[in-house]
């Protein structure tokens, strides 16, 4: 393998791990009571969060959605901020008025603070697009969504508008084969979301979501057409969400058979298994785990000495 | 019909939609962040009312841009362009249609800078109102809604003046803005307008006619109906003074406080209906703050609850109009 693919599947590992490190460090705050509220958890998802994230320039702008919580560490939005931020502290992205990864924004980064209302993502990224077409600006926009934000009438309302703009947008479907409890097959007839894409007159491709190569890859030359002036990509990019829909959530409702199928595909697995086929030294892989393990452990630190936000400032905010 | 301006006045006159035109041609060539999104709204059509004609005919379609038929996505759009810097005015083509683009703008749009501060300044004109025979789904006034939703300020002018100059400073403003337009009043109503760069400020109400007897406290076309009520209530002797809100949030409750506290009489007025609508908060703040200084209940007219009808008969049932209102100005002064 070539050295600076070696570096980018790397740069690749470390990322992902954190994100993996981090999402492991929430639920187990949550699942010891020292929680806030809910929270999202996005095991099965570090690939394409990290991967799609990894293929923009700085001044691109990315909407994620609650499963990727490696696009916004990729961004540049710290571990501490991202934990003070899940537990509702003043030292959190948004001051303890949004909750766990939701309006996680930032535009110093790149990053639009996404809505419950996942699919809301798509014609936002669909409208800065436009404006970096109008403007003129060698800028990007990537969203994300998923199986279940991909059958509403804004995915297909958002698509015919970024495909009459061309506009410099790529989509990445997360198609992580369950909508809350509900499996993929029962909520949509057509499954086949890229053709449902290209029904609307989009580009779209279809790659394994827990294969970081595939993503980078696929995700680069998206961006790249992008940028060029060729329009928007939809990239359905194929996983398993390994927990639940939410921390309450057991997913009790997911074959075991399933799961234990996905397991053997993790995506962390697979791209420390690739580094070291390559040849790639083991204990320097082992080093970027432990020094992740103890950014995280910092994070948490921080988060929890974090002081509340002033309930004095409730009403501050709402206006520009 | 007129403002009740003088007729020697100066100043050009225009009607309450050429005055939305001549705001939207001024604003973008000011401002080259200025975009307009709607459908059907390019040159040479310019749009269902031809508001955006003139605009089109100056920008092109590169800045008067028309969109399919899929409120939430435009709208969801506009929010895009507005967090990169740009200034959308998006015209829903009847404020009916509003409701289809209705997460985009209370949920996305209105939070935004409350959850984590980024700007979202956009404005979506809703040609709004009845009057016009035009049926429950061209007709409505949905501006409680918004009012309603933390994170959106509501405009609703009822003159050529005040829709130029507040027009003007809801494109400038930094947060959404959703600007009510009264389509009764597009082509029926003239005044004179000022040319040139004279925003008038949101959030100030509007005395439209001086009065001692009785408050009343409206906004958009029944602003007229209101005035037309006091000619009518002069001749009996009785003096009505006329508040036109201008803007519904954020409501400028001083101007009301004080004249209520004046006149100890008060009826609020629109043609939204009256249920749970602005009205019902206007007569709540004048419960609170004016108690000691009421003679008489505080009243409230208002449409029907029912969808706008669509037989002249029916809908001059639902809609208040310049004799319902001078009816209840005289029973207030009754009391």
């Amino acid at each position: 393998m070539p050295t600076d693919n070696i570096d980018r599947l790397l740069s690749a590992y470390r990322w992902m791990q954190l994100t993996r490190t981090l999402d492991e460090a929430i639920r187990t705050l949550w699942l010891t009571g020292k929680g806030v509220g809910g929270t999202f958890n996005q095991r099965g998802h570090e690939a394409i969060s990290v991967g799609a994230a990894m293929c923009l320039q700085p001044d691109d702008l990315v909407a994620p959605m609650h499963r990727d919580l490696g696009a916004f560490l990729v961004r540049g939005i710290t571990p501490r901020r991202i934990m003070a931020q899940q537990l509702g502290r003043a030292t959190g992205v948004s001051g303890g008025r949004d909750a766990n990864i939701h309006g996680c924004g930032d535009l110093d980064f790149g990053v639009i603070g996404f809505i419950s209302h996942l699919p809301q993502s798509l014609p936002v990224a669909v409208g800065a697009a436009m404006a970096f077409r109008h403007r003129h600006e060698p800028r990007v926009a990537l969203t994300f969504t998923g199986d279940g934000g991909a059958i509403t009438g804004l995915f297909s309302e958002s698509l015919n508008l970024a495909a009459l703009d061309r506009a410099p947008v790529v989509i990445v479907v997360e198609e992580n084969q369950y909508a809350y409890s509900t499996p993929i097959a029962t909520h949509s007839a057509n499954v086949d979301i890229a053709a449902r894409a290209r029904a609307t007159g989009v580009e779209a491709i279809d790659i394994d979501g827990n294969d970081i190569e595939a993503v980078l890859t696929n995700v680069t030359a998206a961006v790249g057409s992008a940028r060029d002036g060729e329009g928007p990509t939809v990239v359905v990019a194929h996983t398993m969400r390994m927990l639940g829909h939410a921390i309450h959530d057991g997913a009790e409702y997911v074959p075991a058979e399933l799961l234990t199928d996905w397991e053997r595909r993790d995506p962390v697995d697979a791209i420390r298994a690739t580094l070291e086929v390559a040849g790639h030294p083991v204990d320097q892989l082992d080093e970027i785990d432990s020094s992740t393990l103890a950014t995280v452990d910092d994070a948490v630190e921080f988060a929890l000495a974090s002081p509340w936000p002033d309930p004095s400032t409730v009403e501050s905010g709402v206006w520009a | 019909m007129t403002d009740g301006s003088s007729l020697d006045d100066p100043r050009p006159q225009r009607t309450y939609l050429e005055a939305i035109s001549d705001a939207l041609v001024f604003e973008m060539s000011r401002d080259e962040a200025v975009v307009l999104l709607g459908e059907d709204i390019a040159a040479p059509f310019g749009g269902a009312f031809k508001v955006t004609k003139a605009a089109g005919e100056k920008f092109g379609s590169d800045r008067v841009r028309n969109t399919p038929m899929s409120e939430s996505a435009f709208i969801g759009a506009a929010n895009g362009m507005a967090l990169m810097g740009m200034r959308p005015v998006v015209e829903v083509q009847f404020a009916d249609f509003i409701t289809t683009g209705f997460d985009s703008i209370v949920q996305f749009a209105a939070t935004t800078h409350y959850r984590w501060g980024a700007k979202v300044p956009w404005v979506i004109r809703a040609p709004a109102d009845g009057g016009l025979r035009s049926g429950p789904f061209h007709s409505q006034n949905p501006e409680a809604w918004f009012v309603h939703s933390p994170g959106l300020k509501v405009v609703a002018p009822s003159t050529p003046a005040d829709a130029y100059g507040l027009l003007l400073s809801s494109i400038r403003d930094d947060n959404p803005v959703i600007f009510i337009e009264s389509k009764p009043l597009y082509r029926s109503l003239n005044g004179p307008v000022p040319a040139g760069d004279h925003p008038i400020p949101i959030g100030v109400a509007d005395v439209a006619r001086p009065g001692r007897d009785c408050t009343v406290i409206t906004y958009g076309a029944m602003r007229h109906q209101a005035t037309t009520a006091a000619d009518l209530l002069a001749d009996e002797g009785i003096e009505i003074e006329v508040i036109d809100l201008r803007s519904l949030k954020p409501l400028d409750l001083t101007t009301v406080i004080e004249s209520v506290a004046r006149t100890s009489r008060a009826l609020v007025v629109h043609a939204a209906n009256r249920l749970a609508g602005v009205g019902a908060e206007v007569a709540a703040v004048i419960a609170d703050e004016c108690f000691s200084h009421l003679d008489a209940p505080v009243k409230r007219l208002g449409g029907l609850d029912v969808p706008v009808p669509f037989s002249p008969p029916l809908e001059d049932a639902y809609r208040p109009d310049s004799d319902k209102i001078a009816r209840a100005c005289r029973d207030l002064c009754a009391w």
